[in-house]
């Protein structure tokens, strides 16, 4: 015991000395440079990779200059991860899941978080924005009467790929727009039948793109629509940064790559513009009063807080940002079909701002990153493993079982939901605050109705902040 | 003294009962006479000459005709239904939780029942067996599914919920959806693991896929039979056992009473003597048990089924338990019935009555759109709360 104590008092004090003065600047930057080097001379290797974006992590937690600490994450962001990530393009890949989920999750912070509403039909609004593109942006306003799957002689593209600069800002628009809709008939609604309700809106915005393919055609079903248009990259731009780019990368940069890279960074704005408005909000007197209402809805009420009003524009905000990147999704795949706005896409989102640390915004960035490395790397990666396994001839030593055996639908990938049903269940009964809990978290998820809850085993969970 | 229980007892069996049949018939009626009526005011219409056109009959008479098959699918569904909304409104009428994990344990019980009877199959058990004996399996097939899912609730109510009990709403709801994810993907990764694919098929034994047939309508296009499949009586009659038995039990014994004291109000309960942690862990074994119960009869009545078949089935009656009044145990049964008859109405007309444009693809989504207006315009359902209810 006492061991261990002072064990822990040494620990904190050397981490305390290494995460001050000018040790901080150096240790940063020398890990930054470690995992960009790692990652650059192996690009498969996972091991590289988890410790390059694990130091953006050392990134926010070292005191160092607000200065230097921004300049160091732009650095990673802008310079060190595109440059790794042309290298292995699936890291690019990874890079841009997690700032798409990191959008939709700071989204649904706002919503969750903030206001303290539970909605499990979050991927509804990016649905609508990613068919709103989807719709704009293929030849599908030509295909009206079209059965779907047959290609008439008279399609063709209605409008310009670069309308898609002014549908991310028309997806935020509409996103809002069915936020409202949506909210205004259910936001008088308790907690959870909110969220039900939402479920079930989210189910029927996915059934209808499953069925709008007629009377009009609509979504093309099932099939989805696809080609969708992308934005066209100007020549000229791409030559001038090939000139800087593929000595960097050591060999030509592809237009494909091109317009990875080009998706990554519009991702990371969105990023950027969510982090700073939900920032703005939450200090703002809107943000307070979702604060209010969260803590306690009766109180809010009693203190003039317009209920409906500020519940609407908790909706609106989280729907307009998934709305905008809705847009931007349907664009870099060229394709959207009902399948990808599932419930478990939903829930998906949800895990990330639970993991996170409901209200918190690092937080949900750190659960985006998480969930999706989890998700795209360490369960795909043991599924290569076992894959391999399976192809040799090894036998388990002592129970004698051949892995060539094992069954082909044990197959970790396959298993997400119940990567994030464990991480709803740990997460809530351990450590309902979150991996980063937010700074003010007394939140609803906290303590609401204490006398209404008794305990019975005494064992009243009020949080870990 | 004894009379007097003797006609509590009656009275608790009988009521149901009544309920039942009044229910059935008066939705029933509501919503025969309402697509009638539809019909009648359609006639002439765009609709109703497309229908000539392809069918060679109008718009009354195809309603008219489909009217009786489409109430008895409907009864059967319904009773699915109330089956299951039975433990979603059992659950939220002792904590006020909603339990979004029942529509996995209505699949853990029809997949603990289908793999016993494909057990038997394997051993030859199911070969050339008379009726007694295929009945009995069955009832077997359907004993274990409850318990084996009455256990699984129990089980996750103390690892996932108990903890959680002095937490606001919304954290043993997220923990609920984990929960839910976590065992679609367990009977998944169980299932697969043995054959290689997670679904399953429940064979065929006995006289359950017989049609009993009722008389048919004769048409100029052809006479329409009305039958109704053994499956379906069967469906029925558990289903009907099943909720007399619940309210039996929870208005008619002590137990009972210890349920409704708690779901009234836990901490007087318990300070009477009533051992709270035991009637919670209770009413979830026998809300599973009643959910495991619905899971062997939906693969009876459908066939085939999948980790993720609770799904939809579950979301459905959680809306009919909140269409009746969630935490009454009559609203639940009004509920599921009437969710019934609204769905495969509107799976039979609405193509028919939209000239193609909406089929029953969006029937599905009926459900939702119900559950939104219900609680929009009366939260309580139908019936009202008359168990547990606090803001």
């Amino acid at each position: 015991m006492m061991i261990q104590t002072r064990l822990q008092r040494t620990t904190r004090a050397l981490i305390q000395r290494l995460s001050q003065g000018r040790v901080a600047y150096i240790l940063a930057i020398a890990y930054i440079a470690l995992g960009t080097l790692l990652v650059y001379l192996s690009p498969r290797s996972l091991i590289a990779f988890l410790i390059f974006v694990s130091s953006a992590l050392l990134i926010y937690y070292v005191r160092i200059g607000k200065v230097a600490k921004l300049s160091l994450a732009i650095l990673m962001a802008v310079v060190l991860l595109p440059i790794v990530g042309v290298r292995n393009i699936f890291y690019l890949e990874v890079a841009f899941q997690i700032s798409v989920f990191a959008a939709l999750a700071l989204g649904l912070n706002i919503v969750v978080g903030f206001a303290g509403l539970l909605d499990l039909g979050y991927v509804a609004f990016y649905a609508v924005g990613a068919y709103l593109w989807a719709f704009f942006g293929s030849q599908q306003p030509t295909l009206l009467h079209a059965i779907p799957g047959t290609a008439p002689p008279g399609a063709h593209f209605v409008m310009s790929g670069n309308m898609f600069y002014l549908f991310v800002i028309l997806g935020l628009a509409v996103g809002a727009l069915t936020g409202i809709v949506l909210g205004l008939p259910v936001l008088r609604l308790r907690g959870d039948y909110l969220a039900i309700v939402t479920l079930g809106f989210g189910e029927v915005i996915r059934v209808l793109a499953n069925n709008l393919d007629k009377p009009l055609n609509l979504t093309n079903g099932p099939q989805g629509i696809t080609p969708i248009q992308r934005p066209t990259l100007p020549a000229p731009l791409l030559d001038a940064i090939r000139v800087v780019l593929d000595p960097l990368v050591g060999r030509r940069v592809t237009d494909a790559q091109f317009y990875n890279l080009f998706f990554y960074f519009a991702a990371l704005v969105v990023v950027v513009i969510v982090i700073t408005v939900a920032r703005r909000l939450d200090d703002s007197k809107i943000g307070r009063a979702w604060t209010a209402i969260r803590e306690d809805e009766v109180a809010a009420i009693a203190m003039g807080v317009p209920l409906v009003r500020m519940k609407l524009y908790a909706f609106a905000a989280g729907a307009s940002f998934a709305g905008a990147m809705g847009v931007l999704f349907a664009a870099s795949r060229t394709f959207v079909s009902p399948e990808s706005f599932s419930f478990m896409q939903s829930i998906g989102v949800l895990s990330m701002v639970i993991l996170g640390g409901i209200g918190s915004i690092p937080g949900v960035i750190v659960g985006a990153a998480v969930v999706i490395i989890l998700n795209l790397q360490v369960l795909q990666g043991l599924s290569l493993f076992l894959s391999e396994l399976r192809q040799s001839d090894a036998v388990i030593p002592i129970i004698n079982f051949a892995w060539k055996d094992l069954s082909n639908q044990l197959d970790p990938a396959k298993y997400q939901r119940m990567l994030f049903g464990i991480i709803l269940i740990v997460m809530m009964i351990y450590r309902p605050a979150g991996l980063i809990p937010a700074a003010r978290r007394k939140n609803e998820l906290m303590k609401e109705d204490a006398a209404e809850a008794l305990d019975e085993n005494g064992q009243v969970n009020d949080g870990t902040a | 003294m004894l009379r007097r229980f003797g006609s509590v007892y009656l009275r608790e069996l009988l009521r149901p009962l009544g309920q039942m049949i009044v229910f059935v018939l008066g939705s029933g009626f509501v919503l025969s006479a309402v697509m009638v009526v539809l019909a009648l005011l359609m006639r002439g219409s765009a609709a109703d000459k497309a229908l000539l056109a392809r069918n060679g009959t109008d718009l009354l008479t195809f309603t008219l005709s489909n009217l009786p098959q489409v109430l008895i699918d409907s009864v059967t569904l319904g009773f699915v239904y109330a089956a299951i909304a039975l433990g979603y409104s059992m659950v939220y009428g002792v904590l006020e939780f909603i339990n979004f994990a029942h529509s996995e344990i209505f699949a853990t019980g029809a997949f603990i029942g289908v793999e016993f009877l494909i057990i038997l199959e394997g051993a030859g058990r199911l070969d050339g067996i008379g009726n007694l004996l295929a009945y009995t399996w069955l009832v077997v097939a359907i004993i274990l599914g409850m318990l084996g899912a009455g256990l699984l609730a129990t089980g996750v109510e103390r690892i996932a919920y108990r903890p959680l009990r002095g937490a606001p709403r919304l954290v043993p709801l997220i923990s609920a959806i984990g929960v839910s994810f976590f065992l679609q993907d367990a009977i998944r990764m169980i299932e697969s693991l043995t054959t290689g694919q997670f679904h399953r098929i429940i064979p065929t034994f006995g006289n359950f896929d017989q049609r009993i047939m009722l008389g048919n309508i004769p048409l100029s296009s052809g006479p329409i039979l009305i039958g109704i499949q053994v499956k379906s009586v069967i469906v029925i009659v558990a289903a009907m056992l099943m909720l007399i038995g619940l309210n039996f039990l929870v208005n008619a014994t002590k137990v009972g009473k210890a349920i409704r004291a708690v779901a009234a109000d836990r901490p007087t309960a318990s300070l009477m003597g009533i051992n709270v942690n035991r009637i919670i862990s209770l009413t979830f074994l026998v809300g599973g048990a009643l959910g495991g119960a619905a899971g062997v009869l939906y693969a009876l009545k459908f066939t085939r089924i999948d980790p993720f078949v609770g799904f939809f089935p579950g979301l459905k009656a959680f809306t009919a338990a909140v269409l009746g009044g969630i935490g009454n145990l009559t609203g639940a049964l009004l509920g599921g019935v009437v969710l019934g008859m609204l769905e495969n109405f509107a799976g039979a007309y609405l193509s028919a009555f939209t000239m193609g444009a909406a089929g029953a693809e969006y029937k599905d989504i009926l459900a939702f759109a119900i559950l939104i207006l219900v609680l929009i315009f009366r939260p309580s359902g139908l019936l009202g709360e008359q168990v547990g209810q606090k803001a």
